[in-house]
């Protein structure tokens, strides 16, 4: 198989424009002869549905949850970037595409995240005809912030809502167009494995959630909006629903599956509170800002926040400021969080697990008074006190790293179609734009550009080549092949009756892969990981436990589904970070240090994303590179010494 | 912590519910409502039982997913959401009564997992500003006053999650609707439709089946988001002023 | 004219008319106990009694009282038009606990309320605006003009001590109604704003406490012949 980015020639800032005039075009008469499926309704998913639906187009969109409002994009809270220079500091489109793919630590395409620094000036616009309130200045002109330790002020926010926000306009178009009848929704309804017939997708597999009815759907098209597959570490910032299946099941299909081993650590997350915990809740990165991190110098087993104070500050080890003197407490967030996972590691943790590092505010309290750090943070506070019940005006807050985002994806050329032809992956469910580690307030910006900018553009390219009469219908022999392997695959789910419950395998994977495939990886730690999850998988198909019945709501028997393709998955990121053998963007690969131990990247051996294709049953996965070539930006080692 | 719990189960929308008790003494204070019930639906699946199905997300607060009424009261005791109370709320040796969101246009579907389809409907009814992607003017071009900003937000931070209707004595959705309608009644962009939005929504409110509201603010003292009942009285002059000025409009969705 | 049927088939139109029909209600008790209070001079019920002759034959204040009955009418039925509608958007199965924290009791029970109301309204209608009206009512000659001697029916009744009771029981019933009926009623109409808010709270709590304390307070001060 070779691996066809389709990037445009050209100058970077023509190459969108360019492509766009190039793309074949659908007749306006004849787009209602199309059908596309849109899988999800997220940022991307929602407003792919929207555009699609407006340009004539007949939608079926599909969401697991009871309202496509729920999707996880909602729980965004920082900000969404946009190269709009509005406040005159000097941003500009090709500082964003600067910043993104530096950010990514040049593991991205070029051209995608050129195009992606274009349409965000579009999106804003878009979104503030919608009505989504963002936050303004006095004037009732739009307000910006900084955000991620970007040097200019490109974010614009809503409160610490702007995920909801977004998401709540994009529902809002998605709802005009379910009313005119352009979009059929599907509530309550997985998509549990895609058609693929002569080499073309053609349409779903689904199970309606409340009936357990399986059903076909077929397409001129499939769009998969997703998300990221992060909860395949059991604890992480996604919603409990998140899950890889649409992605994996359509990899196991012929779709090539990009950088797996790509997750993001966010740095202040809510520790675990004991083995019940079921999720982590983020903290705003703002709050390092102000508060310090630290732990003591000699490791106390066992240290609760309310007695932090007896620890004296010559005890005390501020260990970002003495390490990274120049950014302090504000080094980006891999550095961040690997530090604070290297304290824990070291025994000296804190709380009552010792996983966790203190967040101190006495000082800034101290110094601008406790009515300045309740403006700023006060909202956080409360939220922190609401979970932990610590009161952080009186003790430090404790905090640790927890999985917050996948860069790795479905592989997707220029158009976002995936290796499959008429498969497309929108949104965090693909790999394009964040290389190997994702910009604060980049995600929504990346949903919306793949949803409302790009996909209307490329999609009618490959509609118009195939042409509306090319459909396969529902009783094409395919079809009911798939829906017989769904269905076997249900039934066998059901048929084991073993004795573990299937959280407590997706637990056990969680923890295999946090601690051999999270932050700080070698190559020993991942050969363990790799036949860890091996026998995990053979032991979950032979002992886990699903009770209940196909025919009705079972929300057993939906997680088993979601965790057997995470077992899957899990193997294969291990496989990737085997085959990375760098430092790179948010994971830390032990065997490839500087001498005074940071990230070294290895841009020589490693300047490619890579991207896996399935060969079958227990079959290694075959490995395309698709070589990552720079033009414009020259690379760059980080340091924030 | 030990504690009792009483909790309503239904097989189905047509089956016949019942409450079930359960004895539940591995609590922790620290657990949020929701690990407390995975806690015991493990037990359940151990048992052999059927686990006790509830509707859960994001559980960060914001999905407005999880609906619980606990003791008598939407989300339980505390102002937020039901996946981020935590059991330090509750005494150790406590009952706990659970049940469903209860409302005609919300029928059960599962144990305590309820249909809230209708709120979508209403949605599509009319809440959104017509604009198609693309073509819009820039951002900056409409400026909106700070405060009328701050007072849109407010009202958009609507999650869906149904607590007012939960709450309401009369089943009422006004805060939900109003919330919605008051967004786009502050900001110019939904001034163009301002009028047909609001008979719209307040049709389709009226023919799911919601109860009216008689004002006992108890949607807004229970609001895990504190929408505040100003917008209901906004959306009572929006569509008073709407039905006596307005041209007589088609009910139903559409452009 | 379909607009004006729908505008008050909706749940919204239906409220609009308890707010108006209410806020005239409450117009009305003030006007009543303007009269009323003049029970309390001590001249033998003459003030009194010319009021009520002027109410009950002024032509102006006969329509608005037909007026006063179909708005009772009117608020009642509408009341319990919605408190049916209500009572099924709740669904089949209904709350086994309901703590009531959120909400304070008279909104709750405005339906009791009224009832309560209602049933007095009817005992007081029987017992003095009929006798008045086709009873076999005593006269007094006033200035050589012969009036009905409504204060002496008056001060019968409010001799008798379960009637005194009942009648005080009732006012506290209008109360709580007032009390959550006065501000609902702006509510309703949409008028709510900062910078009125404030007032109407105060207005309409001061109005449920007041009117209905004074207008116990008539029968309590005969009673007792303070």
């Amino acid at each position: 198989m070779k691996l066809e980015s389709k990037s445009p020639e050209g100058p970077l800032a023509e190459k969108w424009t360019k492509h766009k005039f190039n793309l074949k075009l659908v007749n306006p008469a004849n787009k209602r002869k199309y059908e596309i499926i849109v899988v999800g309704t997220g940022l991307a998913g929602a407003s792919a549905a929207a555009s699609l639906g407006e340009l004539g187009y007949n939608v079926k969109a599909f969401c697991f949850q009871d309202s496509p409002r729920r999707a996880h994009s909602i729980a965004a809270q920082g900000g969404i970037n946009a190269a709009k220079n509005y406040q005159n500091d000097g941003d500009s489109i090709y500082r964003l595409f600067y910043d993104t793919i530096k950010g990514g630590d040049y593991r991205a395409r070029e051209a995608n995240v050129h195009r992606l620094a274009e349409v965000s000036v579009n999106i804003i616009d878009q979104c503030v005809a919608q009505g989504v309130p963002f936050a303004r200045e006095y004037g009732g002109l739009l307000a910006n912030r900084s955000f991620g330790g970007a040097q200019v002020s490109r974010t614009f926010y809503a409160r610490g809502q702007t995920g909801q926000q977004l998401l709540l306009g994009a529902y809002s178009a998605l709802n005009r167009q379910i009313a005119n009848g352009k979009v059929k929704m599907y509530n309550r309804t997985e998509m549990l494995d895609v058609v693929v017939v002569d080499g073309k997708a053609r349409g779903i597999v689904t199970r309606d959630l409340i009936t357990g009815k399986i059903e076909a759907h077929s397409a001129h098209a499939v769009l998969l909006c997703t998300g990221g597959y992060g909860n395949v570490f059991y604890l992480s910032t996604n919603a409990k629903g998140s899950n890889v299946t649409a992605a994996w099941r359509a990899h196991k299909k012929g779709a090539l599956f990009a950088n797996p081993c790509f997750t993001q650590i966010h740095p202040t997350c809510i520790p675990v509170s004991g083995d019940h915990q079921s999720k982590l809740t983020l903290m705003s990165e703002s709050l390092r800002n102000d508060g310090r991190v630290w732990v003591p110098k000699v490791a106390v087993k066992g240290l609760k926040a309310k007695d932090a104070r007896s620890i004296a500050e010559a005890d005390r080890d501020y260990f970002l400021e003495r390490k990274y003197p120049s950014f302090g407490n504000l080094v980006p967030r891999d550095v961040a969080s690997r530090n604070g996972k290297m304290m824990c590691d070291e025994g000296r943790g804190v709380g009552a697990t010792g996983l966790a590092v203190f967040l101190d505010f006495a000082d800034a309290i101290k110094r601008d008074g406790r009515d300045v750090i309740s403006a700023k943070y006060g909202n956080l506070f409360d939220m922190y006190k609401q979970i932990t019940g610590d009161d952080p005006y009186e003790m430090p807050m404790m905090i640790f790293p927890a999985v917050h985002y996948t860069m790795g994806g479905l592989w997707v050329d220029y158009n976002l179609m995936t290796s499959v032809p008429g498969l497309y992956a929108l949104g965090e469910a693909n790999f394009s734009d964040h290389g190997a580690n994702r910009l604060g307030a980049s995600a929504l910006m990346q949903g919306l550009a793949d949803g409302y900018f790009v996909i209307p553009y490329t999609i009618g390219d490959y509609l118009a080549g195939i042409g509306w009469n090319d459909k396969v219908s529902t009783d094409h022999p395919v079809f009911k092949e798939t829906i017989e392997a769904v269905n076997s695959r249900v039934q066998k789910l059901l048929s084991i009756k073993g004795k573990k419950t299937v959280d407590e395998f997706h637990r056990e994977l969680g923890l295999t892969l946090w601690e051999y495939c999270g932050m700080s990886r070698n190559d020993a730690g991942l050969r363990i990981a790799k036949k860890k999850i091996q026998e995990l998988r053979t032991e979950f198909w032979q002992n886990v436990d699903v009770v209940g019945s196909a025919n009705e709501l079972n929300m057993e028997l939906e997680k088993a589904g979601r965790v057997a393709d995470f077992l899957e998955l899990g193997e294969l990121m291990v496989d990737d970070a085997l085959d990375r053998k760098e430092s790179c963007g948010c994971h830390f690969r032990e065997e490839s240090q500087t001498t005074d131990g940071e990230a070294l990247r290895i841009d020589n051996d490693y300047a490619y994303s890579s991207a896996w294709e399935y060969k079958g049953e227990n079959q290694p996965e075959e490995l395309h590179k698709e070589e990552l070539k720079f033009e414009n930006v020259k690379l760059t080692q980080r340091s924030y010494k | 912590m030990k504690i009792t719990l009483k909790v309503w189960r239904q097989k189905s929308k047509d089956a016949k519910g019942e409450f079930k008790t359960y004895q539940h003494d591995h609590v922790s204070s620290d657990m949020s409502f929701l690990e407390m019930m995975d806690v015991l639906n493990t037990q359940l699946i151990k048992k052999g039982e059927e686990p006790i199905h509830f509707d859960h997300d994001c559980r960060e607060g914001i999905c407005g997913m999880c609906s619980m009424y606990i003791n008598g009261q939407p989300h339980g005791p505390l102002q937020t959401t039901t996946c981020q109370l935590h059991m330090r709320t509750f005494k150790d040796g406590e009952t706990i009564t659970v049940e469903p969101w209860r409302a005609q246009a919300f029928p059960v579907i599962k144990d305590l997992v309820v249909d809230r389809s209708a709120f979508d409907r209403i949605q599509q009814a009319g809440g959104y500003v017509s604009v198609n992607t693309g073509g819009v003017p820039d951002a900056n071009v409409i400026p909106i006053p700070k405060k009328i900003a701050d007072e849109a937000f407010d009202a958009a931070a609507c999650i869906g999650c149904g607590a007012c209707v939960a709450a309401c004595k009369n089943a009422s959705a006004m805060l939900f609707v109003s919330a919605k309608v008051s967004q786009f009644a502050l900001l110019p962009q939904g001034h163009a439709e301002r009028k047909e939005r609001v008979e719209k929504m307040v049709e389709q409110m009226d023919s799911e089946g919601f109860g009216s509201c008689t004002n006992t603010r108890a949607c807004e003292a229970e609001c895990p988001k504190a929408i505040s009942v100003a917008n209901i009285a906004r959306m009572n002059r929006e569509y008073f002023s709407a039905m006596v000025s307005s041209y007589e409009v088609k009910v139903g969705g559409g452009e | 004219m379909k607009w004006l049927i729908d505008l008050f088939s909706s749940t919204l139109g239906r409220k609009v008319l308890m707010a108006l029909t209410g806020l005239f209600l409450i117009l009305f008790l003030a006007v009543h106990l303007a009269g009323n209070l003049q029970l309390l001079k001590h001249d033998g019920g003459r003030a009194f009694n010319v009021y009520a002759e002027f109410m009950s034959t002024n032509p102006l204040i006969q329509v608005i009282s037909k007026g006063n009955f179909f708005f009772i009418l009117l608020h009642a039925g509408v009341s319990l038009g919605l408190t049916i509608r209500n009572r099924n958007a709740r669904g089949g199965v209904g709350y086994a606990v309901i703590s009531g924290k959120s909400s304070i009791w008279s909104s709750r029970n405005m339906g009791i309320l009224g009832t309560v109301i209602l049933v007095f309204i009817v005992i007081h209608l029987k017992d003095f605006w009929a006798q008045m009206h086709w009873g076999g009512i005593e006269t007094v000659m006033y200035d050589g003009k012969e009036y009905r001697d409504l204060s002496k029916l008056v001060a019968y009744w409010f001799h008798v001590g379960w009637y005194v009771a009942l009648y005080c029981f009732c006012m506290i019933a209008i109360g709580f109604h007032l009390w959550h009926g006065f501000i609902s009623a702006f509510q309703t109409l949409g008028l709510n704003h900062p910078k009125y808010n404030p007032l109407i709270h105060f207005v309409g709590k001061a109005f449920a406490i007041v009117v209905p304390a004074l207008f116990a307070w008539i029968p309590l001060a005969m009673y007792f012949n303070i």
